[in-house]
């Protein structure tokens, strides 16, 4: 190829990059712009495109794109600037690594005290169970490499048994038990529900997995509507459930609705769950899930039963769900199938996606960021946009940045190779493929 | 006692509903033939149609109150738009979700991620764009809806499910000869039996994958004018349940097979429909859930086997 | 042919088609134990739908297969899963080497040596004892095996990372690693050079001599064939056409025939090789 070819192929490339940066500018001017309504459905289009809206966004646009192409030039002024801030070097040590994390959880003991109410409660409510809920997840998506798009409804069964165990429910149980104990049953419960919905699906195909629980979280709702005489219906169980309480070896306590105790609560069941799983990732479960995401044929000739590893990645993500149903149900005390509601998967599918496949500081750092940002930004976005950034985020992640912000070593790598074709990347092909 | 009383009652606006389910069904269908992915997106692509057709027939109808041929012509009008407007962002859908990761061989959990995130974000645009309340469609007809047009084995049939059944089984046979006797069939059945191969003996995939969401796009659109017109309203949240449904259609006739999605949607829109004569209304949404399960577990090939797909 | 109590490996009269295409009919071999005994047989003559039928990939319509474990009941391998069969005692190799490309050298073997592991997820999560010592132990095995097969100064980079004789040898030490009773080599000398070549005629010699494993080896390299192993079973277009030591089956008519003839004969053949 001559010099001449090349520039003209180079200059092909940027302009489709100029034009994917113009359209994907005008397409953030719509999604930040005004909002139309029923009697005026082109309000919200003509109000961010025909307007000087769009030129500062086509500006925005374009200057980025200038920027991303042009940068190996100022790359040249700016290195000693970015070398100087990218922690990446700095994560990629271990001893420095291992400072970072003693660190953040420093900070996360120390600092919430001095939040304001508003944010506590933000912090247990909707970070400490959302970062449990991700790490769950992650194991799915990120350690098997399936997809579960209704894993809210494991968060249901969760938070149900334990309505039910403390008495809550209209149907009584035979004993009526303290919030800690119904963890045990609420696992359980989500785990055997996990393994009846993974058992007929997983036997097939990984992407089949997908839609049926996409369908299983929706019906867990209408269950959860339909069965008044057992759930309570719409409204929820009709007696409050009882706060998490401590009555053991002369030791009384007992948490309240305020939100510090919970806090550390949670953070304790977060740094516990962090240990095991980090443990879990590096041993011979972790390793064949590796391998089976790379190459199940060869997985399953070294031994390793596929199925029965991808059903026990499932099943331990549906009972870390279950686990932190518990512990909001315990908290906010009134539940009513709509805190259960499908977009909720979804939502915890971008805290793991946007922090990184399969890394278990990715799943914390996302659920923290994505969930902190809303409430950072409600003043000026509008929360009934809020899934479709999300929506979004998973897109452009997926385009742009598939190992997330917060990558997975052994992840993007694999992501990495897959591109070149030497390793799948996911478990979602069938184990009768072509040898 | 349920399925004795009120059989075809319930048997015969089952028929309506599964056809909806055929056309959407039939985009899942030749997407997961073509490519071997659950396109999460369809349903939004069903709901866009379903926008785009109101959009125009409510502008084409404006103060008239039509009857008779112009009836015709106004539900014709409305089924091309929903049509356009699904191909529209079906095409649009496949350039911004699919392309870009097919480039990069991405694992199939990155469409899968990036196929339901362009989901969440298309309706929730619409849902930003054109309010959060369902917005009615103007009737093409002077009749009210539920008037009884003929009946069948004492059931009544009325004229928005006869318009539904009639259109969709013109759209289901254009369908079957487009992809049974043109180029651009051969050219789908082909990258679906292999797409290496395929692209060895000189078909285009790119384009053969575009054309195939484009295809699968205009029939989704226009069921989801036409679900708007049975349901005489639209809103951004309509596309979920249909789109669920028609996926386990698709699966129930077996997933990548043309004439299987059409068995399976009609199957699942009776089966659906007399359940919920037992069960209630209520429990008419659970249904196709067990049915899915059902079939994975019975026979995950589907009714009619996976013809258009490999034989994964 | 050998006596009963010697038989390792019997394959009787197997036959597998997809759709009409037949791949395998009515195969039958026999292997003794320790034998080192090479399939041959030109492209598409169903040597690899051998390995497939054997490791339950594939799903032979008739026929049997029995694999006798030392000081076990024989058992049929028809109808098992690929791990089953692999925790029965026979390991296998790839034609196109499949390895875990993004994991490092060592921790391919490990996969390979936890096969024979017992620790579950409860103990992996609360690192139990049994966890500790079992990870100890595949280690030492595992290092053990790389240094069998002259990759332990590479058991830290990425198996990708690997010349192509090196991932060849990984990927036996892996399988070596499920403590296997029966090896299948897949073309293991495919692709590689006269060196990398030399080195794994030796490696197989010893894993047949001194680890005292049966072989089962699907070769194209007739040099490496004659000079490994002991008896040569030679497949055309699915069937036995010729066994015998490799003088013996050097001079048959029909092996000539199917050799020479072969690029007559490619024309008209099909079906997975």
């Amino acid at each position: 190829m001559t010099r001449r070819d090349l520039r003209s192929v180079l200059m092909g490339v940027r302009a489709r990059q100029l034009g994917t940066a113009v359209l994907g500018a005008l397409v953030v001017d719509v999604m930040t712009g005004p909002s139309g309504s029923l009697t005026a459905p082109t309000r919200g289009l003509t109000g961010s495109l025909l307007s000087i809206r769009a030129v500062i966004f086509v500006a925005l646009g374009v200057a980025l794109w200038a920027f991303l192409t042009f940068r190996d030039r100022l790359a040249t002024y700016t290195s000693r600037w970015t070398a100087a801030i990218a922690p990446s070097r700095l994560v990629a040590d271990r001893r420095y690594r291992r400072a970072g994390y003693a660190a953040l959880l420093a900070a996360a003991i120390a600092v919430p005290p001095y939040l304001s109410q508003y944010w506590q409660e933000v912090a247990v409510d909707q970070i400490g169970v959302y970062v449990l809920l991700a790490l769950g997840l992650n194991v799915v998506v990120g350690f098997a490499g399936l997809l579960d798009l209704g894993y809210i409804a494991f968060y249901a069964i969760g938070a149900y048994s334990c309505a039910y165990w403390t008495g809550s429910l209209p149907i009584r149980p035979p004993h009526v038990f303290n919030p800690f104990v119904t963890i045990i049953f609420a696992v359980i419960a989500a785990m055997i529900a996990g393994v009846v919905l993974g058992f007929p699906t997983l036997r097939l195909r990984g992407d089949y997995l997908a839609i049926v629980t996409l369908g299983f979280g929706e019906i867990i709702t209408i269950y959860a509507n339909n069965l008044q005489s057992v759930t309570g219906g719409a409204q929820g169980p009709p007696k409050p459930i009882p706060h998490f309480s401590i009555n053991l070896l002369g030791i009384h306590y007992q948490w309240k609705i305020s939100n510090l105790p919970y806090y550390y609560l949670l953070l304790a069941f977060v740094v516990l769950i962090l240990v095991l799983f980090h443990n879990l990732e590096n041993s011979r479960v972790g390793r064949a899930w590796t391998a089976i995401r790379e190459d199940e044929v060869a997985a399953a000739a070294s031994g390793i039963n596929t199925f029965r590893y991808k059903l026990l990645a499932f099943a331990i993500g549906a009972s870390t769900s279950g686990f932190a149903g518990v512990l909001f149900a315990s908290k906010i005390q009134v539940i009513t199938p709509l805190s259960f509601v499908l977009q909720q998967s979804i939502l915890v599918l971008v805290l793991v996606i946007f922090g990184g496949m399969g890394s278990l500081a990715g799943a914390v750092v996302g659920a923290a960021v994505i969930q902190w940002l809303p409430n950072a930004l409600k003043t000026y976005v509008d929360k009934a946009d809020l899934f479709m950034y999300l929506g979004a985020v998973l897109v452009v992640m997926m385009i742009y940045r598939p190992q997330g912000i917060i990558p997975s070593r052994r992840r993007s790598r694999e992501l990495a190779m897959a591109e070149a074709g030497l390793v799948e990347a996911d478990a979602l092909t069938t184990a009768s493929k072509e040898v | 006692m349920c399925l004795t009383n009120h059989f075809w009652d319930y048997f015969v606006p089952g028929i309506a509903n599964g056809f909806l389910y055929a056309l959407i069904a039939l985009g899942y269908t030749l997407v997961y033939g073509v490519l071997q992915l659950i396109n999460f997106a369809h349903s939004e692509v069903f709901m866009s149609g379903g926008f785009g057709g109101l959009f125009v027939i409510n502008w084409a109808i404006a103060d008239r109150h039509p009857h008779g041929l112009s009836s015709v012509w106004f539900v014709l009008i409305g089924i091309i738009a929903g049509a356009v407007t699904g191909g529209v962002v079906a095409f649009v859908l496949e350039r911004v979700a699919y392309r870009p990761l097919r480039r990069r061989h991405a694992p199939k959990l990155a469409f899968l991620i990036s196929a339901i995130g362009m989901s969440y974000f298309l309706y929730n645009l619409a849902g930003k764009e054109f309010g959060r309340d369902a917005r009615t469609m103007k009737p093409p007809f002077t009749v009210t809806p539920s008037k009884p047009l003929f009946t069948i084995f004492g059931a009544s049939v009325n004229l928005y499910d006869a318009v539904i059944a009639l259109s969709a089984i013109i759209m289901l046979v254009l369908l079957d000869r487009l992809v049974q006797n043109t180029r651009l069939g051969q050219g789908i059945r082909a990258v679906a039996q292999d797409a290496d191969t395929a692209a060895l003996m000189g078909v285009n995939i790119d384009r053969v994958i575009s054309q195939t969401f484009v295809i699968g796009g205009l029939l989704g659109g226009a069921a989801g004018f036409l679900f708007g017109l049975g349901t005489a309203g639209v809103s951004y949240t309509m596309g979920f349940t249909p789109g669920l449904k028609a996926f386990t259609a698709a699966v129930l006739g077996g997933i990548g097979n043309i004439r299987g999605a059409m068995l399976g949607g009609l199957l699942l829109g009776v089966v659906e429909n007399l359940a919920s004569s037992c069960f209630g209304a209520s429990w008419v949404d659970v249904v196709a859930f067990y049915i899915l399960v059902l079939v994975l577990l019975v026979r995950p090939m589907g009714l009619l086997g996976e013809r258009l797909g490999r034989s994964a | 042919m050998a006596a009963d109590a010697d038989v390792l490996l019997d394959v009787d009269a197997v036959t597998l088609r997809f759709g009409g295409v037949t791949s395998l009919a009515d195969v039958s071999i026999r292997q003794r134990r320790g034998e080192l005994l090479a399939v041959i047989g030109p492209n598409g003559a169903g040597k690899t739908s051998l390995f497939n039928a054997i490791t339950g990939v594939y799903h032979p319509q008739s026929g049997d297969i029995r694999f006798h474990p030392f000081g076990g009941k024989p058992v049929s391998l028809i109808g098992r899963k690929v791990h089953e069969v692999t925790k029965l005692g026979i390991a296998r190799t790839f034609q196109n080497i499949r390895l875990f490309a993004a994991l490092t050298v060592f921790e391919n073997v490990k996969i390979g040596v936890e096969a024979r592991q017992r620790t579950g997820p409860i103990s992996a999560m609360l690192q139990l004892p049994r966890r500790r010592r079992e990870e100890r132990e595949g280690d030492q095995l595992a290092v053990e095996l790389l240094e069998f097969v002259g990759l332990r100064d590479r058991a830290n980079d990425l198996a990708a990372s690997l010349p192509y004789g090196a991932q060849r040898r990984l990927e036996i030490a892996r399988a070596l690693g499920t403590r296997p009773q029966l090896l299948l080599l897949d073309e293991p000398a495919a692709g590689t050079n006269p060196v990398e070549k030399q080195e794994l005629e030796t490696l197989i010699r010893h894993i047949n001599t001194e680890m005292g494993l049966s072989i089962l080896l699907i070769e194209h390299d007739m040099r490496l064939v004659m000079s490994l192993a002991e008896r040569v079973v030679v497949l055309n277009f699915g069937k036995v056409i010729a066994q015998g030591t490799p003088a013996e089956v050097q001079n048959d008519p029909a092996v000539i025939e199917a050799y020479l003839g072969t690029r007559a004969a490619r024309a008209a053949e099909g079906g997975p090789s």
